[in-house]
Formats: C-alpha cells, structure tokens, sequence
C-alpha cells in the first residue's frame, strides 16, 4: 500500500527552524512505521535521521510521535494507523537533528533516583534469597526499557522539565518495592523533592504510551501512598 | 498537532480550565462584596444591572457547570490517589463523573434558567 510520511524535520546546520517534509512510500500494511522510515532513509533521502538499535521494541531507541501519540516505530504497524503517518520528535527534549533528541537530562533523572541495588545487611553466603510473592511486588516496574514514551507524554513535564518524570519514578519503584533492596529512603528523598512525585497530576498519558504496557500511573501512585502513609 | 492523549488528558485539561474559572468568579465575588462596604448603592446597582440580570443567566450556568465538573472530577482524583487500582478503572470512573454530571446538572440548570422563561 501507499502511505503518505509527513515528517518533522529540523538541521540547525541547515535551517534555523524545523519544518515538514512529506514522502511517499511503498509499504506492506503489515510493515512498521520504523520500515517506512528506514526505507525513506535508504531510498529517498539518507539526510533523515532518527535512532534505533533493536527494532524490536525492546531497546527504547526508537520512541518518537506518531500520529499525534508516542509511541516506538519498530511497534507501530502501519495498519493500525491508515496511509497518512505524520511523525514528530519527542516533546519536551531538545531536538538535536530531526527525530533525535537530547536524553541527557532523561538519564540523569534515572541516575538520580539510583537505579540499582543497595543494600547494607551483612551479605549472605549464597544469595540475597526473594520469594516469588516478593518478586511479583514490583514484577511490573521491571519491563521498563527507558524509551522516555511516558516522560514526554506527560503534561506536567511539558510544563516543567526539572519534573523527575514517571520513567525515573517507575525505575525507583522497582527499587524502592524491592524486598532485597534497602536505599529506598534514599530514592524516596529524591521522589518527595518539589519536582518529584508530587507534580504528577494523574493525567495517565504515560500509561497509554507505554509501549511495555506498564501501569505507569498507578506505580506513581503507590509511591506516593508509600509517602504519604511511612510517617504516620 | 495536540498530543492525542486519552481520557486521563481530557478530564485533566476541563479540571484545569474549570478551576481557572471557578478562581477567576471567586475574584470577581471578593471584589464585589467588597463594594458592599465602600459603596452600597453601587453594590445595589451590580447586583441589579449584572448578577440579577437575564444576560448574565448563562454565566451562571456556566458556573455550576465549572463547580460541578470541578468538584465530582475531584473526588476521582482523591479515588485513584488514595486507593490501589489498575490505571484502566481511571476511565470508568470517568465515566461515573460524567454520568452524575449529567444526572445533577440538567436540573439544576432548568432551576436556574426557569425564570427566564416564566
């Protein structure tokens, strides 16, 4: 099938300002977007530049808006979204060229809530033992691939970028409700900062993107009950 | 292009404008019944000309409109803050909002314009 490619384009080497570029494509409907723009980049125009390293949604390069919604183009089939497909960079980072955009600031929020095991116990002989109730505690946090869908889907990270977004929250959570894992207080300083759980207003924009279909908002929310009810 | 959001974005932007509305009336009402003091005549005259005349009807709808919406989506924020639920239950209680909205609303705005025609 044909499909219409309208994509926003920006090289600061070139234009000062981002503007849109239509292509058209010969697709199968059961192709995705990223085919189409691989296509694009190998056919039609190799300036076109975007990321992607798996193509197989589980690497996070490839999160960019699709019509409108965040979603990753190795995921989106173009059937499901008709012979027009506009495709825009993430909002709310810095575009660097076309569909790339800055995560620096992205990955030092991921870095801020310390995204790793911490403990202070004696270590055991063999290993740290879980069970499997333990394990499902967090089971859903674990499928985050930090594609920043959720972050720049987020209305009150649009409106504030210091905002520590829920793809730092959901990567806290699966720490801080770890049975293993004993920083939480230290996460959970991070988190009830001015700019930490508090600024999500539960709009759930994050969990229609997530291409992991993780239940972004109500992780944010049982931290923020967690919170709320530690020092009562 | 909008970001096409859900549901979740929609009862948020219609929270947000409702109680930008809500705020902007509530200046407006300590701005008037400050009058009262300094000036009752002029008091009597807004009361009359503005708030007591038909043209200013719809404004009032309005306003229990913007109250309303603002205060039942409200309680579904304090449900999903305060307790665990799968983020898909955020849409049906979107939907109860919508449903009492309407169930509250259609009389009290025919009590409201019921003057107007009488």
């Amino acid at each position: 099938m044909k499909v219409h490619f309208r994509i926003r384009r920006y090289d600061p080497e070139k234009a000062p300002k981002p503007y849109w570029q239509d292509f058209e494509v010969e697709v199968e409907p059961t192709d995705r977007v990223l085919d189409g723009l691989h296509y694009i980049k190998w056919y039609q125009d190799g300036t076109l530049t975007f990321r992607r390293s798996c193509g197989h949604g589980i690497c996070g390069s490839d999160a960019m808006v699709i019509n409108g919604r965040n979603r990753l183009a190795c995921k989106a089939l173009v059937k499901e979204l008709g012979s027009r497909i506009v495709v825009e960079p993430l909002r709310g980072f810095r575009v660097i060229k076309d569909l790339v955009v800055d995560m620096e600031g992205f990955f030092a929020k991921y870095r801020a809530v310390k995204p790793y095991l911490i403990t202070r116990s004696p270590e055991p002989e063999k290993e740290w033992i879980q069970s499997p109730e333990d394990r499902a505690r967090f089971d859903d946090t674990t499928k985050c691939i930090l594609c920043a869908a959720c972050t720049t889907a987020c209305p009150s990270f649009w409106a504030n970028r210091d905002f520590i977004g829920p793809a730092a929250i959901v990567q806290a959570h699966r720490f801080i409700f770890d049975s293993r894992d004993e920083g939480a207080e230290e996460r959970l300083a991070v988190l009830h900062s001015r700019d930490g759980v508090w600024r999500c207003r539960t709009v759930f924009n994050c969990v229609e993107a997530c291409p992991r279909g993780i239940d972004v908002t109500r992780a944010i929310e049982e931290v923020k009950r967690l919170l709320l009810t530690r020092k009562l | 292009m909008i970001y096409r959001g859900g549901i979740g974005q929609w009862a948020y932007v219609l929270h947000r404008l409702t109680g930008v509305g809500i705020l902007l009336f509530l200046l407006m009402h300590i701005v008037d019944t400050f009058i009262v003091r300094i000036h009752p005549e002029t008091y009597t005259r807004l009361i009359r000309d503005v708030y007591a005349a038909p043209w200013f009807k719809p404004f009032e709808v309005a306003l229990a409109a913007a109250v309303l919406y603002h205060a039942l989506n409200g309680i579904r924020i304090v449900l999903i803050d305060f307790f665990d639920m799968p983020s898909v239950y955020h849409k049906r209680l979107f939907g109860a909002v919508l449903f009492l909205f309407v169930l509250l609303f259609l009389p009290g705005a025919y009590f409201l314009l019921r003057p107007l025609f009488s």
